[in-house]
């Protein structure tokens, strides 16, 4: 076997350990495996790589030198990736994957720029490589680079942007809503496509190549600005999908089988993640992507509130809590942002010292990325088991004794089943509804995302508890300890 | 060191293949990478979803072994340095990804600390 082949053979390795990595993050216990799995696989590659023909070649003229380079970027990359990751904390792992996504896009950038470079060293004969370099097939190298760096450069500036939004910078608090946006956003893609047009028939033009990225780097801001902070789970994984399909786009650029399947791998779990968020948020991506809402005037806030709401006091839903054999928690975005998981932990546990059996409801959207809401619970130590899935715990609410819903709303607004008219009509929701009491946690009657009135809180079974997330549970489980 | 002269001298032969069948060729790789993704990431649990952004995460900044191609031959001196940078950016993207997707489902265990 040539050498080559035995390269070819590592990057195989190294492709079936990110396929097993993938297939074994179906399970809490499985999942650190196929951790550790992943990150075999890419240093398996990323060793394989060192013994590529390129890196031989410049062993041969420049002795060490290219080892010792490659090994100060990595050491200087790793680095600064491991503090980071160390010191952030589990509260602010949305952006942490935000900002390192943009981390990868803009690497893709600088590979397709580095081997542009590269190209127009060797076809202009400056450089002493000599015959080992490949000449390009140019039309695809250049489609290939062209959407390397587009791809990349949207998500690099995209991610940085969701980075800031998720961190709550002050100036980004607000999300752009200059009624131009859509007619800014068309001319900067046309001209985008127009130059990439230009750089793909004049690849050797490399200005063209910059000029892509930087409209490209506009356009990842401009896309990124308008979307609210309740969207932003879906534009994680759609950034994440990005720069997976970016790498795929390298590998085109420089021929490259692993990047090509890694690549795509990561593009498919992005976008299976995309769909899966907007579905359980009833938009459709362009929808989250190109404007809010649209117009929703459908039932009148007054109209079903008006003297149906029943507010309660801390010491009156302890009552009824002391009463319950089982107790559904059922946690929302308003709770990811009041960091009240530990407050939470603690009526629990008041809870279940009373031999209430307390479990918990997560709706695929809670929180500000995929999934969060269980990770924020089992940083405050509430065990796997007890956090169930919408369609697994839909079944059990009528023989719930109290729901206790802190901060979440649209996502447990029976309008979405009962009224066909209703903005979040077929929308999947958790049926709290059916509990025997249903207890709400909220700072006021204030619609949701959807802007619509919810039903629920003028319900005969609802009892609203008009307070700050995290103060309404520390009240509450002070109640149940005196009580 | 005979190993090392070896893999040296095999820098001269470089495959040569018409651009067309090489596009369709990596073209096949992406779209069955795509299908085998579909099918293995829909199995995943949503509560695992977190880990999975980020530890797919992590998987992107493969984009490293496209940095070390570039950089390695240091053919000329803008590619490297475009190479090297490239180089550090996916290896704050793959030892950060990694790390954080550890510490995420560090928690999902019970027996920790």
């Amino acid at each position: 076997m040539t050498p080559q082949a035995w390269i070819n053979l590592a990057y195989l390795a190294a492709s079936t350990l990110f396929i097993v990595a993938f297939k074994m993050m179906s399970g809490p216990r499985t999942a650190v495996r196929g951790n550790y799995l992943g990150a075999a696989g890419m240093v398996i590659a990323v060793v394989a790589a060192c013994f590529e023909h390129n890196v031989r070649d410049g062993i041969m003229r420049h002795g060490a030198w290219p080892l010792l380079l490659l090994g100060a970027a990595t050491v200087v990359g790793g680095g600064i990736g491991a503090t980071m990751a160390l010191r952030y904390p589990m509260t602010g792992m949305p952006q942490m994957v935000a900002l390192l996504n943009g981390f990868g896009g803009a690497a893709s950038v600088f590979v397709a720029a580095g081997e542009l470079w590269n190209m127009g060293a060797r076809s202009a004969g400056t450089t002493d490589a000599g015959a080992s370099a490949p000449l390009a097939p140019w039309t695809q190298f250049a489609i290939a680079t062209a959407l390397t760096g587009l791809i990349g450069a949207i998500t690099f500036w995209g991610s940085l942007v969701a980075f800031a939004k998720l961190e709550e910078l002050p100036r980004f608090k607000k999300a752009w809503t200059n009624p131009n946006r859509h007619a800014i956003n068309l001319g900067l893609a046309i001209t985008t496509v127009l130059v990439g047009w230009g750089f793909i028939t004049h690849p050797d033009w490399d200005i063209l190549y910059w000029l892509l990225v930087v409209l490209a780097s506009v356009l990842g801001c401009t896309l990124t600005l308008p979307i609210g902070g309740a969207d932003m789970p879906v534009v994680i994984c759609l950034l994440n999908s990005y720069s997976g399909l970016a790498a795929a786009a390298a590998g085109f650029v420089i021929d490259n089988n692993v990047l090509v399947i890694a690549g795509s791998l990561v593009g498919a779990s992005g976008l299976i993640l995309t769909a899966i968020m907007c579905q359980a948020m009833n938009r459709s991506l362009v929808g989250v992507l190109f404007g809010g809402l649209g117009t929703t005037t459908t039932a009148n806030a007054d109209d079903v509130y008006a003297g149906k709401v029943k507010s309660a006091s801390a010491e009156e839903i302890a009552m009824v809590l002391e009463n319950a054999d089982r107790v559904v928690i059922v946690p929302g975005y308003g709770l990811a942002v009041a960091q009240a998981q530990h407050a939470v932990r603690e009526l629990a546990n008041a809870l279940e010292k009373r031999g209430i059996t307390v479990e918990y409801a997560i709706h695929p959207v809670a929180g500000r990325m995929p999934g969060h809401m269980n990770v924020l619970l089992a940083e405050a130590d509430i065990p796997y088991e007890k956090l169930r899935e919408m369609d697994d715990i839909n079944p059990t609410f009528p023989e719930t004794d109290v729901a206790i819903v802190i901060g979440a709303n649209d996502v447990v607004n029976p309008a979405a089943r009962t009224d066909p008219t209703s903005p979040i009509a077929g929308m999947p929701i958790l049926d709290v509804d059916k509990a025997k009491t249903v207890v709400v946690v909220k700072r006021s009657l204030s619609p949701g995302f959807a802007g619509i009135p919810n039903p629920l809180f003028a319900a005969d079974n609802t009892l609203m508890y008009f307070a700050d997330g995290k103060k309404a549970i520390l009240d509450l489980t002070a109640a149940l300890q005196q009580g | 060191m005979p190993f090392l002269a070896v893999i040296l001298a095999d820098t001269a032969t470089v495959a040569t293949e018409d651009p067309a069948t090489r596009f369709i060729r990596l073209l096949t790789v992406f779209l069955l990478a795509m299908w085998v993704g579909f099918e293995v990431i829909t199995k995943v649990p949503q509560r695992l979803h977190t880990p999975l952004t980020s530890g797919s995460n992590a998987i992107s900044g493969i984009t490293a072994v496209g940095a070390i191609a570039v950089a390695g031959a240091l053919a000329s001196s803008m590619g490297s340095i475009f190479g090297l940078v490239a180089l550090a950016l996916a290896m704050v993207n793959v030892v950060g990804g990694f790390v954080v997707t550890h510490r995420m489902l560090d928690m999902f265990n019970p027996k920790k600390k």
